[in-house]
């Protein structure tokens, strides 16, 4: 087949349609369809790159990255976004320290203990509904949970003593969740592509289960890993709907009490991707050139994350047979 | 399995800790996932059981009832639950449904064009364009839709007679359905190339080359025998990308209405053009209403909606793929 497609190219397009009689017209027009559809996916990209990159440049200065936003009059807000862009990064950070460690440990679970089989095919669906679930749900659940005064520690204290609901940790547990599947799943592939005998080699040489796990399995599937971290990562980073319901929306930080690192972590504040929203027309905001702004970096943050698991994923696998 | 001797106690047990480790974080993670939807219901049963079925139908004002809710009393006895949901169950419907078509025809169309009839250098160009557009993420889209398209569809596209068609009922400012089904496809469109692509490049090659040898043009041994082999895929992917747009919250409560309305049909072209509100667009715009707690109950009742639509979904996805079987080389 691939002398076969070889041969196509453009020249091959014409050919075909110019005199072949096996082609119908409803092929042929199916064939430029295809072509079309094709065609318009690159368009889009293009224009969605293009489109940004223009309106980044043209709103964004280098301020905007280092100074912390105010407040303005009339409309829109000045200042940089910073605490926007450390917003990001915090909960990005948040999410994938929980959800990274909770994944293996299920991955590893399930591919390699797995009793009682029913539980094991519970957790699976557990975690394909968690996968499935849309993430404003997972937000107003989070809301529910953490408004409880068990939870208080987590978030401010309003009057009347009920929990804000809103904070960078809890918008970093909810986040874990949406990262929880892509690591999981990646993690479990990682761990099914080692061929059997790798197994078999460690335990005839002496090592149970555990040991197998931690020395021989684990460092075999650091790449698979790297890629689910990577790719909850990214869709953290591109979430807007948790940190709008989870966060508070504050222009800066907002530190809630006195201690050191905690009182930012259980305060509020905003990510790129609230303040996009905000700053555009749907939010409070009349700004739409800080909103370009931010999602011109945004852009960047997850175009770096994608370039990262290709990275990843490209380099030479481990060979098990030599 | 282990080596014999007085290790083999030591070692056992140390397994069996690590196995109930793991086994009890597992059914831990299990258990917040079940509390949640457990929680999520218990919440949500006041709005059901205070309206009925005709929580599901039609009547009145669905923004008006929102907030005829949210200015109940603050009596509990004296709490207003009253809420036809139609107009938000429609939009959510008839806006997915539009989105998933158009999505699964585009993909189809373009895993056949990057499989088979692409010039080298455009399918090497398209696996990161197709990457690409599926991680970008959807506030960007609905920035660039927002500032971009819908006024372009409300001053070019929209024409005044067409506003003035329906001026008494609706204005028409640009932010409608079209935008909102046009975006949406955009966004999951990637999604469900990429795993059809994957499917097609598996077909035995045997398969598709057996029919070229039987004189089938390229194109009808694509469609006929690789989409065919690919159909559990198809199937996959159509129901993740519908997962995927029944959830699209942001986005659509940027472009496509902030009204709860129920575009008619009957309007013709213009039904194109009028504002709609899918259920997850409402929970965003509504979000701040759920410290009122009747309105928090209903808005749960909506996230309550939502979960058992994608519920069911995966369900139909896993019938659909099952009594596919018979016809794939092997169960996918």
């Amino acid at each position: 087949m691939s002398a076969y497609a070889e041969r196509i190219g453009l020249s091959g397009l014409l050919g075909r349609l110019r005199g072949d009689e096996s082609w119908s017209v409803g092929d042929r027009i199916g064939l430029a369809m295809a072509w079309g559809a094709g065609l318009l996916l690159c368009l889009i990209a293009a224009s969605i790159v293009l489109y940004m990159l223009f309106r980044g440049l043209q709103y964004l200065s280098i301020d905007d990255l280092f100074s912390h936003p105010e407040a303005g009059l009339g409309g829109g807000g000045s200042g940089g976004f910073l605490d926007a862009i450390e917003g990001t990064l915090l909960v990005a950070v948040l999410g994938t320290v929980i959800a990274a460690p909770l994944g293996v440990a299920i991955a590893v679970w399930l591919s390699e203990y797995g009793r009682p089989a029913g539980l094991a095919r519970a957790v699976e669906s557990g975690v394909e509904i968690v996968a499935g679930t849309p993430s404003i749900v997972l937000a107003i659940f989070g809301l529910l949970v953490f408004q409880q005064s068990f939870f208080g520690l987590f978030s401010p204290v309003g009057e009347g003593a009920t929990p804000l609901g809103r904070s960078f940790v809890i918008a970093g547990a909810m986040m874990s969740l949406i990262a929880l599947p892509l690591v999981v799943g990646a993690t479990r592939e990682a761990l099914q592509a080692i061929p059997r005998h790798v197994r078999e080699a460690s335990y005839a040489l002496g090592k149970d289960r555990a040991s197998t796990i931690r020395r021989v399995l684990l460092p075999a599937s650091r790449r698979g890993i790297g890629t689910g971290i990577t790719l909850g990562m990214g869709r953290i980073v591109g979430d807007t709907a948790i940190v709008f319901i989870l966060l508070g929306a504050t222009l800066r930080f907002e530190p809630n009490g006195g201690v050191p690192v905690w009182d930012v972590l259980t305060g509020n504040g905003s990510t790129l991707t609230t303040f996009v929203y905000n700053n555009s027309p749907a939010g409070e905001g009349g700004a739409p050139e800080k909103a370009y702004a931010a999602a011109f970096v945004l852009l960047l943050i997850v175009l770096v994350l994608n370039f990262l698991i290709d990275l990843i994923t490209r380099g030479r696998g481990a060979s098990w047979t030599r | 399995m282990t080596a014999g001797g007085a290790d083999a106690g030591q070692a056992d047990r140390t397994d069996r800790r690590v196995e109930l480790a793991l086994g009890a974080l597992s059914a831990a993670v299990l258990l917040l996932i079940a509390f949640m939807i457990v929680f999520v219901f218990s919440k949500a049963w006041p709005s059901f059981s205070h309206n009925g079925l005709a929580w599901f139908g039609p009547g009145g004002n669905v923004d008006e009832q929102l907030t005829n809710i949210f200015n109940s009393p603050a009596d509990p006895s004296k709490y207003v639950y009253t809420l036809h949901a139609w107009p938000l169950l429609y939009a959510t419907a008839l806006i997915t449904g539009v989105s998933v078509l158009l999505a699964t025809a585009i993909s189809l169309l373009s895993a056949m064009f990057i499989v088979e009839f692409a010039p080298a250098w455009i399918a090497r160009i398209l696996q990161p364009v197709v990457r690409l557009l599926a991680a970008v993420p959807s506030v960007i889209y609905g920035l660039i839709a927002l500032l971009v398209l819908v006024p372009f569809v409300g001053n070019h596209v929209i024409s005044d007679a067409e506003k003035e068609s329906v001026q008494f009922v609706i204005q028409l400012d640009g932010t409608s359905v079209l935008v909102g089904v046009l975006v949406l496809t955009v966004m999951i469109t990637p999604i469900m190339v990429a795993i059809v692509t994957d499917a097609l490049r598996s077909v035995p090659r045997g398969w598709t080359e057996g029919a070229a040898a039987l004189g089938v043009n390229r194109f009808r041994a694509l469609r006929t025998v690789g989409l065919r082999a690919a159909r559990p895929a198809i199937v996959a992917a159509a129901v993740l990308a519908t997962a995927r747009a029944l959830g699209e919250a942001i986005m659509l409560s940027m472009v496509s209405g902030s009204l709860g309305f129920a575009p008619n049909p009957l309007d013709g072209v213009t039904f194109f053009f009028e504002p709609a509100r899918t259920l997850a667009a409402t929970i965003v715009d509504h979000a701040d209403e759920l410290s009122v707690k009747p309105s928090g109950q209903t808005i749960y009742a909506f996230a309550a909606v939502l979960l058992i639509s994608s519920a069911f979904l995966s369900f139909a996805g896993w019938a659909a793929r099952r009594s596919m079987r018979k016809y794939t080389l092997q169960a996918r």
